[in-house]
């Protein structure tokens, strides 16, 4: 089951340029939460911060507090095993490229010792049917590269190894940008299958995919959180100022 | 009408520099291959006729005696050689890992890519030089294992900027996902990084192997040569490179023949040890793996 997530008075900084300024935010669990927002405003590192990749770059630099269920993640817990529980999919589709189509769904669990393999081949099965893509590739498993799929089944293949691990939380920093329309549309559907069992936050430039699948939207100008509020509201009926020049295309 | 020659002359032109450029290119291919065909064909002339059954099964006869073999000598290089990759292979490796994943714009890294690139340029009877006062000296006595050492030595630099070459050219993005998973940084440089390199790798390996299997200086003062049977570390140890230099200075007209023969099978064996890992490396790789 998803968790909720708690942000206060989160800064992040990449050398001396301050990235994201004083964001205060709740993501409620096992709902989809849009982040929307120019590039440059700071939505990426937001979510690199929830499961602290934003620190894997030597000039970064975070203070603030997240919570994520009950735990404070920059107190409680080490970067490597929050990334258990909050799994991320890329922009680009990252799968290994030396690897089977199965063997980079278990990745996760097999880099990190487990080796059981009747289990491996249930969660592989599992992940891959919650990913959409199970039919696709039940016949190819361990014979073809993960490299060999087409983009769009590389981005579910990426999304199936990141099930893998059994994580609390999705993060999704553009998770379609990079893809064509249909698979957009099967990459979508997938997120509103998803967010029954887990918490999703899912950054976009889309802003009619925001809609589409997201309950909770904010929005992010110059490294801090304008609004948040429901997606209905911030698209019909938005309180800034900003908000609404955003997303009836005045700027950005 | 002019406008349409003036199009034609210009493809005309155009796929005239295309020819160009392709035979061009040929010619250079050809001139790469050349001397390696020549080399080849010219040792296949002049060793071939000394190759038989006892070449490879008997050792030397004593001097002025005709026949004998080099048996001692293809198993010494192969014993000095494993020596040498067991010892230069891992160090330069984790070099190359230092370089690329662990210390990257550290003034200790920069340190390092430097020594290695000047140890690089060593020439090759300093490394024997080295590995006599850190071996032989002390130890007292000739040994196949000095003779690795040095070798092994020859073998750190190039292993090392090749490997860190290959992995700075793995994308970010495949680090990423494996640091996104959960795994630890050590076991995703090993396992993921490491992994998607290793052609690369292997390659830089199979080059480093290669330059110094056929290296004679090093050993002169380390592994020293050996007229019988010896696979023992601790002794002098009969090698290819030094018994074909022994006999191609020889007075005596058989032990020339025998020192064509010898590098005619040095170069095979070496041709043959580099497509073996080839083949063993390259099985199990993917349809479609890149």
């Amino acid at each position: 089951m998803g968790v909720g997530i708690e942000v206060k008075a989160l800064n992040a900084w990449y050398g001396s340029n301050h990235t994201l300024q004083d964001i205060e935010l709740n993501i409620p669990a096992n709902h989809a939460t849009a982040l929307i927002g120019p590039s440059g405003c700071g939505k990426s590192t937001f979510v690199r911060c929830l499961n602290r990749m934003h620190e894997t770059n030597p000039i970064a630099r975070v203070t603030g507090t997240v919570r994520i269920g009950d735990l404070d993640i920059y107190h409680d817990i080490s970067p490597v095993e929050i990334r258990r529980r909050v799994g991320m999919v890329f922009q680009r589709p990252n799968p290994f490229p030396t690897m089977s189509i199965y063997d980079n769904v278990c990745s996760g669990l097999k880099l990190n010792g487990f080796r059981n393999r009747r289990e491996l081949d249930e969660i592989v099965e599992r992940s891959l049917r919650n990913a959409a893509l199970w039919d696709e590739v039940k016949d190819d498993l361990k014979k073809k590269s993960g490299a060999s799929l087409s983009g769009g089944q590389q981005q579910r293949m990426c999304i199936a190894r990141a099930l893998a691990v059994d994580p609390e939380v999705l993060l999704m920093d553009e998770p379609a940008s990079a893809l064509d329309p249909v698979s957009t549309s099967k990459i979508e559907d997938l997120i509103f299958q998803l967010k029954s069992q887990y918490t999703i936050v899912i950054v976009t430039h889309n802003m009619q995919q925001a809609a589409r699948v997201a309950e909770k939207t904010g929005f992010f100008l110059n490294g801090r959180m304008v609004e948040f509020d429901s997606t209905h509201k911030i698209f019909t009926n938005p309180s800034d100022k900003r908000t609404e020049d955003y997303i009836t295309g005045r700027f950005g | 009408m002019s406008r349409n020659r003036g199009r034609n002359l210009r493809s005309l032109w155009r796929s005239g520099v295309d020819h160009l450029a392709t035979g061009l290119a040929i010619l250079a291919t050809v001139l790469v291959v050349a001397p390696l065909i020549a080399i080849f064909f010219y040792l296949v002339y002049k060793g071939a006729s000394s190759l038989n059954w006892a070449f490879f099964t008997q050792i030397p006869k004593p001097e002025g005696e005709v026949g004998g073999g080099m048996a001692n000598a293809i198993v010494g290089s192969a014993v000095v050689l494993f020596v040498a990759s067991l010892f230069g292979i891992p160090i330069g490796i984790g070099g190359g890992i230092y370089l690329a994943e662990f210390g990257r714009g550290t003034k200790l890294a920069n340190a390092v890519r430097f020594t290695a690139d000047v140890l690089n340029g060593v020439p090759s009877i300093v490394m024997g030089i080295a590995a006599f006062s850190l071996i032989v000296v002390p130890m007292h006595h000739y040994s196949a294992l000095a003779g690795g050492v040095a070798l092994g030595i020859m073998m750190i630099p190039t292993v090392t900027r090749t490997t860190e070459e290959m992995l700075l050219m793995v994308p970010h993005s495949v680090r990423e996902a494996a640091l996104g998973l959960g795994v630890p940084n050590w076991r995703s440089v090993l396992s993921i990084t490491l992994k998607t390199a290793s052609p690369g790798v292997i390659t830089g390996c199979m080059l480093a192997f290669a330059r110094v299997a056929g290296e004679t200086a090093p050993l002169l003062f380390t592994a020293l040569g050996n007229q019988f049977w010896s696979v023992s570390l601790n002794h002098e140890i009969s090698a290819l490179p030094l018994q074909i230099y022994n006999y191609a200075i020889s007075p005596y007209d058989d032990q020339h023949r025998q020192a064509w023969a010898g590098s005619l099978v040095l170069i095979a064996l070496i041709v043959i040890a580099v497509s073996l890992v080839r083949f063993v490396t390259s099985r199990g790789t993917l349809k479609g793996a890149s």
